[in-house]
């Protein structure tokens, strides 16, 4: 109670320093003195938000039910790990966070930007506070978490138990450091284009924070669907969801915009490109939180949003994108003097080839998700797009985009003239070509494009390995990357080449075979849980060398709100995951049984794990150097 | 001049996209679920919108052949959009037309029926929700058919159209 009402006034006083220091900043840019105190208010700005997320803490511990937002999302018997968790687990909060985000991001640009140009730092912090007033509205008009309810309710509506899961309570955080560091990098670039600042020196600085984010982007999504895998049972880590898709396009065109900073750091070349690339990626962003929150992209199986909440992240939205293309227009003069003489042997091109790349894919994901939505409001005609689209128009351009990427960064800049090992890149290439062959081969199936896609990465595979061995050290943070990347498609590949499954209806007592394994059903055992009740069965699988693994896939009936959920069991190993997964068959003894053998599942987690380590270590250095 | 081409290009784009995605925040589309049919409703207590008495669902499930319980609030754009609909399935003297108001302002919501009309014989109050989720709604709007026995016969997911009402009309023949 005390906390719900200190942390409304919080938040209404955050709003209100905003606007202050967004007026004194335009002052301070008319007369070019940098008011100090915009950096104390700014200060208190970050604590006023931090309050009022921490009092939203506090009502959910507390099992504060007088708060709309407690009382929809959490219950008195849930652990007190889910009710933190809960606090971002759902609309109100999780805009909190945001905006706590955001506040904190541009706090951390104020301080670490003390050496560069004053107008710079003070735009950027115009255009920032510009999307924190509109967060702050946003979130104070039509989705305040701080509603009071009265009389106060007994116990709460309880929160989704699908949601409670460890992956999941740290995914949105993570996530969301992605998402809004993004919006730094749109008001740091909008600055450097009015002040005419897109420099070598801006691309060195802005650089950090574009690593950042994608740092934890990468892991972000890495645990989003690490979470999809083991929590909703369906034996897959990613299907192309469109909520899935909507954190997919971000990265894309991080990661496009992480390859052209490099050639503007040291050719000043890409300019332009490198401005769209930074307002396209938060603008993505902000579409994603559009499709999400606005309700266009919700299953059937949860309640309408508000649309007045839709409405105001579109015009929003789109306030942002003509602000950013008037601005680009009107400042953006890329002068003839900037033209330099271009070889197509070079590192500037290869980056630049990988960018169309990585452009054509994001367009390709950028339809499947909006298609629907324009389909069904232009023509009223409900279509789903699902993962044979993205595989049909993705896998032909992958295996370029592979061998491409095995090639390009061994280039030099400015010109390449003689290519070094041509002989072994080509002996390298039969070797993954034979590889590839063989593997079909011992599966028995012969598909020309899946094998030359095989190959190429393996070709990738094979080359990222060999630059460990190459004497030069100094980008180790990049080979550290691009061998986390062939690893992730090489691990993708297989592991969707040499997956196989049985479904089954088995009671208890029964035996299948499937292949060479023996799956046996021994027994069920009920238990009576915290929140939940949980029927366990004991299964056991051999296989023909007499190897036994047990199995305890878990059924859990959670009281608030009524819902069953299937936990499955995964046994993980280096080379291969088992997954066997039970569900019930209503008024029936028998359960519906679901056992996978899924390979190098792990080494797609470990792989994106080496994507995130290159990137980290690329920051360590950038920030020692500095 | 090609500058200017671009630019111009940009903003039809961009007011397309603006308009479609506008749009689409308002379409809801409609749904019939097939497994949700033939299902008992379950019992329950609300308020009525006006009177604020209590009511409970035997109250309201009697004295007719078939029932219409409609989910509806004033904040959902659909529903403004099925309201003719409603309007003129209230005029067929067969079916007792019942209004669950979801999550909303009772003020505005009366409002919303003294300047639209009420086709509701009864209209009662859902303030958190808890109702819809025990009849095992979907989403909003949302409408069940029901008999006379309390059984839900057709439930229609989204904004009704005209060609719902038709199928009611055959049902309720």
């Amino acid at each position: 109670m005390l906390a719900n009402h200190i942390g409304y006034y919080s938040l209404v006083m955050g709003l209100a320093t905003s606007i202050l220091i967004f007026l004194l900043s335009l002052k301070s840019y008319k007369f070019k003195i940098i008011d100090k105190r915009i950096f104390s208010i700014s200060f208190l700005q970050l604590f006023f938000v931090l309050i009022s997320f921490t009092s939203l803490v506090i009502c959910f511990v507390i099992s504060d039910f007088s708060n709309e937002t407690v009382f929809n999302n959490s219950h008195t018997n849930k652990p007190i790990f889910y009710k933190i968790s809960g606090t971002w687990g759902n609309h109100e909060g999780s805009l909190l966070l945001w905006l706590l985000v955001l506040t904190l991001f541009l706090f951390l640009f104020l301080i670490t930007s003390k050496k560069e140009s004053k107008r710079y730092r003070i735009l950027t912090l115009i255009f920032q506070q510009v999307i924190i007033i509109g967060f702050f509205l946003f979130v104070l008009v039509t989705s305040n978490p701080f509603n009071y309810l009265f009389p106060e309710p007994i116990e709460g509506l309880g929160l989704n138990p699908i949601l409670q899961d460890p992956a999941l309570a740290i995914h949105p955080p993570i996530l969301y450091v992605g998402y809004v560091g993004s919006s730094l990098i749109f008001s740091a670039t909008l600055a450097a284009v009015i002040e005419n600042y897109i420099s070598k020196d801006w691309a060195k600085n802005i650089k950090i924070w574009v690593l950042v984010s994608w740092i934890f982007l990468t892991i972000g999504i890495m645990v989003g669907s690490i979470w999809a895998y083991y929590e909703l049972g369906w034996g897959g880590f990613w299907f192309w969801d469109p909520v899935e898709n909507v954190s997919l396009m971000p990265w894309l065109c991080l990661t496009a915009l992480l390859h052209c900073l490099l050639v503007l750091e040291k050719r000043e070349l890409l300019k332009s490109w490198t401005i769209i690339l930074s307002i396209a990626t938060f603008t993505l962003s902000m579409c994603g939180t559009f499709l999400v929150r606005s309700g266009i992209l919700n299953s059937v199986h949860t309640f309408a949003n508000d649309p007045s909440r839709g409405i105001f992240i579109l015009c929003f939205l789109f306030f942002l994108i003509i602000i950013s293309l008037i601005i680009f227009f009107l400042f953006n003069k890329e002068k003839q003097k900037d033209y330099k003489k271009i070889y197509f042997f070079s590192k500037e091109v290869s980056i630049l080839v990988n960018n169309w790349f990585l452009m054509y894919f994001l367009s390709v994901v950028l339809i499947g998700t909006l298609y629907p939505i324009f389909l069904e409001v232009l023509i009223d005609h409900k279509i789903s797009v699902g993962p044979p689209f993205y595989n049909k128009l993705i896998i032909p351009f992958l295996i370029f985009f592979l061998i491409f990427m095995s090639l390009g960064p061994n280039l030099k800049w400015i010109r390449e003239t003689n290519i070094k090992h041509k002989f072994q890149l080509i002996i390298f290439f039969f070797i993954s070509l034979l590889i590839s062959f063989l593997i079909y081969k011992k599966i028995g199936q012969t598909n020309l494009i899946n094998t030359v896609l095989v190959s190429a990465s393996l070709y990738l595979f094979i080359v990222t390995i060999r630059d460990f061995f190459s004497k030069e050290l100094y980008n180790f943070s990049k080979k550290i990357s691009h061998f986390g990347f062939s690893l992730l498609i090489l691990s993708i590949l297989l592991n969707g080449i040499l997956s196989s499954e049985v479904i089954m209806n088995l009671k208890v007592g029964e035996k299948f075979t499937f292949k060479n394994e023996k799956i046996f059903f021994k027994s069920l055992e009920n238990n009576k849980k915290e929140n939940y009740q949980s029927i366990v069965g004991y299964f056991t699988v051999e296989d023909n060398k007499k190897n036994i693994s047990q199995f305890k896939p878990e059924l859990r009936i959670y009281d608030q709100p009524l819902v069953i959920t299937s936990e499955a069991d995964i046994k993980t190993t280096l080379f291969k995951d088992k997954f066997l997964v039970m569900n019930t068959i209503k008024g029936n003894e028998y359960f519906n049984v679901r056992y996978q053998i899924k390979p190098f599942m792990i080494w797609i987690w470990i792989s994106t794990l080496l994507l995130a380590i290159g990137g980290c270590l690329n920051l360590y250095n950038r920030l020692y150097e500095k | 001049m090609k500058n200017k081409i671009l630019i111009i290009l940009l903003v039809f784009f961009l007011s397309f996209c603006f308009f479609v995605l506008f749009k689409s925040l308002e379409s809801s589309g409609i749904y019939v679920p097939e497994k949700t049919e033939n299902r008992e409703l379950t019992e329950f207590v609300s308020k009525d919108l006006f009177s604020k008495k209590k009511i409970t669902s035997s109250e309201i499930f009697q004295g007719s052949d078939y029932y219409i319980l409609n989910i509806w609030a004033t904040w959902c754009a659909p529903c403004r959009k099925e309201h003719p609909q409603l309007m003129e399935l209230s005029k067929n003297s067969s079916i007792k037309l019942i209004g669950l108001n979801y999550r909303d302002d009772s003020k505005k919501a009366k409002k919303f029926l003294n300047k639209l009309g009420n086709p509701f014989s009864v209209n009662i109050t859902d303030q958190n929700g808890t109702i819809s989720i025990e009849l095992g709604g979907y989403g909003i709007p949302e409408t069940f058919l029901i008999n006379k026995d309390k059984k839900i016969i057709k439930t229609f997911i989204g904004n009704l159209n005209n060609e719902s009402v038709r199928q009611i009309n055959l049902i309720v023949k």
